[in-house]
């Protein structure tokens, strides 16, 4: 893995984020359209426990809603990113340790 | 098939998250004694494809619609455990940033999608390799990610019926019917991904500790 090949995974990842997710179906996925034909919908609508930052991956405040959701999915797609990449170096120091 | 907050009982939801801090404890410790220098920026790249490829919801049959998981490509290229944590991580930061997901069934979808559907999905990728032998490579990882998207919903499913959400005769044949759709899709974008990879990079690819490929 060189930086080269960093920098293409990443962009890659980036461009689905930024270019593609607003057009991504706004249907039900596989569990919602599940528990609102079994009738259980409702039990997960109350208050969530934890009240996140950027509900639904649309970035508040960002009238056009296509804007919002691009902005929600490059923000996501580079937390993710860090997160994942500083911990498996965590993890890797360990073992050096 | 990220459960909300409210779907499990307190039972379900506890026992869960002990069970997934558990398992992601191991893999951590498992990672921690295998991982090669080249896996730690792939785990980087790969968790940030996959949480863009999983917003990228494509319809399935009337009104529905799924999206990617990532398991098996993750463990493909970086081996189950590793696999396992670039999902979780996802996972946590859909749950905490995103809301997608609540942080009660955090536990649950940790359980469900890196465990069942990752390590899960890995062992079949392995199995079918054995059967079908490596030069039907793309044929196994096809089956495995289907089987690894009907594995984790059918997780989930348990744990619905067992926290007395739904019925199992209710929730089952409904939640395997419609994953058994967008299953079809996980393997056609894990089929092409992992092409690709082994046409660019096949050095990539994970190769397990003692297997003669």
């Amino acid at each position: 893995m060189n930086k080269k090949d960093i920098l293409f995974g990443l962009l890659t990842a980036l461009f689905l984020a930024l270019v593609l997710s607003p057009f991504a179906s706004s249907f039900p996925d596989g569990l919602e359209r599940v528990a609102e034909d079994k009738g259980f919908l409702e039990k997960g609508e109350g208050e969530p426990v934890l009240v996140s930052p950027v509900p639904d991956y649309t970035w508040p405040g960002i009238k056009n809603e296509k804007l919002a959701t691009s902005a929600a999915g490059v923000m996501g797609t580079l937390v993710v990113f860090g997160a994942a990449y500083g911990f498996a170096a965590l993890i890797k120091r360990q073992k050096s340790s | 098939m990220h459960i909300p907050d409210g779907f499990l009982s307190t039972g379900t939801w506890v026992t869960t998250w002990l069970i997934s801090a558990g398992g992601l404890g191991a893999c951590i410790r498992q990672a921690s004694r295998s991982l090669k220098d080249k896996v730690v920026p792939l785990m980087g790249v790969m968790s940030a494809f996959v949480f863009a490829a999983q917003m990228l919801n494509f319809p399935v049959a009337g009104g529905t619609s799924g999206h990617f998981l990532g398991g098996v490509l993750a463990a493909v290229l970086l081996g189950p455990c590793a696999g396992a944590i670039v999902i979780a991580v996802v996972l946590m930061v859909q749950c905490l940033i995103f809301q997608d997901g609540g942080l009660t069934a955090l536990g649950a979808n940790i359980f469900n999608m890196s465990f069942i559907g990752t390590i899960g999905g890995y062992l079949i990728y392995r199995l079918c390799n054995g059967v079908f032998g490596r030069r039907f490579i793309i044929a196994s990882i096809a089956v495995a990610s289907w089987a690894s998207v009907i594995l984790a919903s059918s997780a989930c499913s348990l744990q619905l019926v067992i926290s007395g959400t739904s019925a199992f005769n209710v929730v089952f044949p409904a939640m395997l019917g419609v994953h058994a759709l967008i299953g079809i899709g996980e393997a056609v974008i894990t089929c092409l991904v992992v092409s690709f990879v082994i046409k660019v990079r096949p050095d990539l690819v994970y190769k397990s500790e003692g297997s003669h490929e």
